[in-house]
């Protein structure tokens, strides 16, 4: 397809005899929410490191936003938002300064960064909040922070890995609500999660099995396809497979 | 350039949240200067010894006399048994034993030569050295009042060369005049060694590099906001530094301190450079850490602030050629207690500048944003 923003072909990353990612071929359209599933271990954070240029890949092909995975990383970063698994903004730093800091380092004007940090303060209700550290507040808050970081230089696409990791449902749920917010407004969504409930708002999914694509569509379709009631079923019967991690 | 700006920025703010690191930095010029200067030195002092005295005469009680007279030999304990000042050497109740044999005085009186035996602890070589050097030459004066008192023999003295010494630069011998300038520079490399590298692990440790890795930043932008900052304080902490070194210690300054300056400008560059590779090839700040430490001992222990390079073996002495604070050091005496100017150093200065050449961007070019 002509619109597709990313395009991964054969993409394959080993880690010594290791094949974190064995050979991954699919595409990412353009506004879509992409769900990227698969047990811990399967290899999701390995293929994410790749599309956001972090992690060189062994072999295969990937373009994002229409830059090469190898050669032009560098454009790739300045049409992508990323959230890591891993809580990583400062701790020692207010939110404030979070946000005026990659508000500068992405080359808004001070400005732009006054703007963008007023309107994001008050979308998330956390005017209050904006003299205190990020380490002294609950995890939620800090993921929805990351994320809102993350789009601060409206990003064509936005790589989100397991961003709701140890959240508490309601969290979750505003979580997502956040997510299509961004996704209306024409921004893709990539997103890793292993909660399968998740998997269920995205417009399509690919599962992930041992480094390997098993199964890519619609959640509808897949569960249409496997028999299956929902999209954790369709994980169980794949997964039922694999040979690594739990 | 504004992108350095913000990284910069967001450094600092850090730095001065850090109510660990804070005092440690900012406490530390002062402790080590003040505290190394004074405790680390070859003067001797206290030396306690054991007498062992079989002549029992009033010339052997005036030698002890002299000794403990010059206040650097105080007489620990005596016995007549040369088994027990062996013994009291061994148990480091003393450091050593001084024998006067039974015929000393008489020997004397008939002009014949006398003898008296020192015994001295030489585990620490250096002391040992030093207290054969004090003890010998309070013998020898003692030797000529006795001659000058009208002895029997000779009233005349010896002919022979008399050596009449002059000191240069550090006309008192004073220690802290040579160990200030060289601890300056052991405070300077710490910063640079230690906390920029270690900065970096840190961040990688806390997974904060990642986000800033998948950011657009150039490579020299985030490796300029991780030195820059501590390339500051350094500078900074030199400043403190010699201001204690002429206002605390009086250290003579007769050379330019803005060459000074200038050169540490260079030199942490080199030990920054160092940190900062170190960083790239480790993952925890344990690993930079110990590695860190292993260069940093290497460094002080060969760089000439204890001892003479010059008295090293040849092996040593062409390995000093890589050391940095070997450089520093040299010039910091140099141009402090020298007056050294640009023509005297310029060769160091070139031999720091190579180095930055060549670590900095080999560490630069080891830092990479894609791991691969």
């Amino acid at each position: 397809m002509a619109d597709a923003i990313i395009r991964a072909d054969n993409l394959t990353r080993k880690f010594g005899d290791f094949t974190a990612v064995d050979h991954i071929s699919f595409e990412v359209q353009e506004g879509e929410i992409f769900g990227f599933l698969g047990a811990n271990g399967a290899g999701k954070t390995t293929a994410m490191r790749m599309l956001t240029g972090l992690l060189i890949p062994t072999s295969g092909d990937a373009e994002v936003a229409g830059f090469d995975v190898y050669s032009e990383h560098e454009q790739i970063k300045k049409q992508i938002g990323y959230m890591s698994q891993r809580f990583s903004l400062y701790e020692d730093l207010t939110v404030q300064e979070n946000i005026r800091l990659y508000g500068g380092i992405y080359g808004l004007s001070n400005k732009e960064i006054r703007q963008k940090s007023g309107a994001l303060l008050e979308t998330l209700g956390m005017q209050e909040m904006s003299k205190k550290k990020i380490g002294a507040l609950p995890l939620g808050w800090k993921q929805k922070l990351a994320f809102s970081v993350a789009l601060l230089h409206n990003p064509k696409i936005v790589f989100l890995d397991e961003p709701t990791g140890g959240v508490d449902p309601i969290t979750r749920r505003q979580f997502w609500e956040q997510i299509y917010k961004v996704a209306e407004e024409g921004t893709t969504v990539f997103v890793t999660t292993h909660y399968m409930d998740e998997a269920e708002y995205c417009n399509r999914v690919s599962i992930m099995v041992d480094g390997r694509i098993d199964a890519l569509g619609s959640p509808a379709g897949l569960k249409q396809r496997y028999r299956a009631d929902s999209i954790e079923e369709v994980f169980v019967q794949l997964a039922r497979g694999a040979q690594r991690g739990d | 350039m504004r992108t350095i700006k913000f990284l910069l920025q967001k450094e600092f703010l850090q730095i001065f949240r850090n109510r660990g690191m804070l005092p440690i930095i900012f406490f530390m010029p002062v402790i080590q200067l003040v505290v190394l200067s004074y405790a680390a030195t070859y003067e001797l002092k206290e030396v306690d010894f054991h007498l062992v005295d079989f002549d029992q005469s009033s010339t052997s009680r005036e030698l002890v006399a002299k000794l403990q007279a010059t206040g650097y030999f105080n007489l620990e304990s005596y016995s007549f048994s040369t088994e027990e000042g062996v013994r009291k050497l061994r148990q480091n109740k003393a450091n050593m034993v001084l024998t006067v044999p039974h015929n000393f005085s008489r020997n004397l009186q008939l002009g014949q030569p006398a003898d008296v035996q020192i015994a001295i602890d030489a585990v620490d070589g250096t002391t040992a050295g030093l207290i054969r050097g004090y003890t010998e030459s309070i013998i020898q004066d003692f030797n000529r009042e006795i001659q000058l008192a009208g002895g029997p023999i000779s009233q005349e003295r010896s002919p022979g060369m008399n050596i009449i010494p002059s000191f240069w630069y550090n006309a008192n011998l004073d220690y802290i005049n040579y160990m200030v300038p060289g601890i300056l520079v052991v405070l300077v490399s710490m910063i640079g060694m230690f906390l920029s590298g270690m900065n970096i692990v840190r961040e990688r440790e806390m997974g904060t590099i990642e986000q800033l890795n998948v950011t657009p930043i150039k490579r020299y932008q985030f490796i300029t906001g991780k030195l820059l900052p501590f390339w500051i304080i350094a500078l900074f902490e030199l400043a403190v530094g010699l201001a204690i070194a002429r206002f605390g210690f009086d250290i003579p300054f007769e050379g330019s301190v803005l060459l000074l300056f200038f050169v540490a400008g260079i030199y942490m560059l080199v030990v920054q450079g160092l940190g900062l590779f170190i960083s790239t090839i480790t993952h925890t700040q344990q690993q930079a850490m110990f590695i860190a430490w292993f260069f940093m001992v290497v460094f002080i222990l060969m760089g000439g602030l204890f001892t003479p390079v010059e008295s090293m073996p040849r092996w040593a002495q062409e390995l000093t050629l890589l050391n940095p604070i070997y450089y520093f050091i040299k010039i910091m005496r140099m141009v402090l207690l020298k007056g050294a100017g640009w023509t005297d150093i310029q060769h160091l200065i070139g031999g720091l500048a190579l180095m930055a050449a060549v670590i900095l961007p080999a560490a630069v070019f080891r830092y990479r944003k894609a791991s691969s």
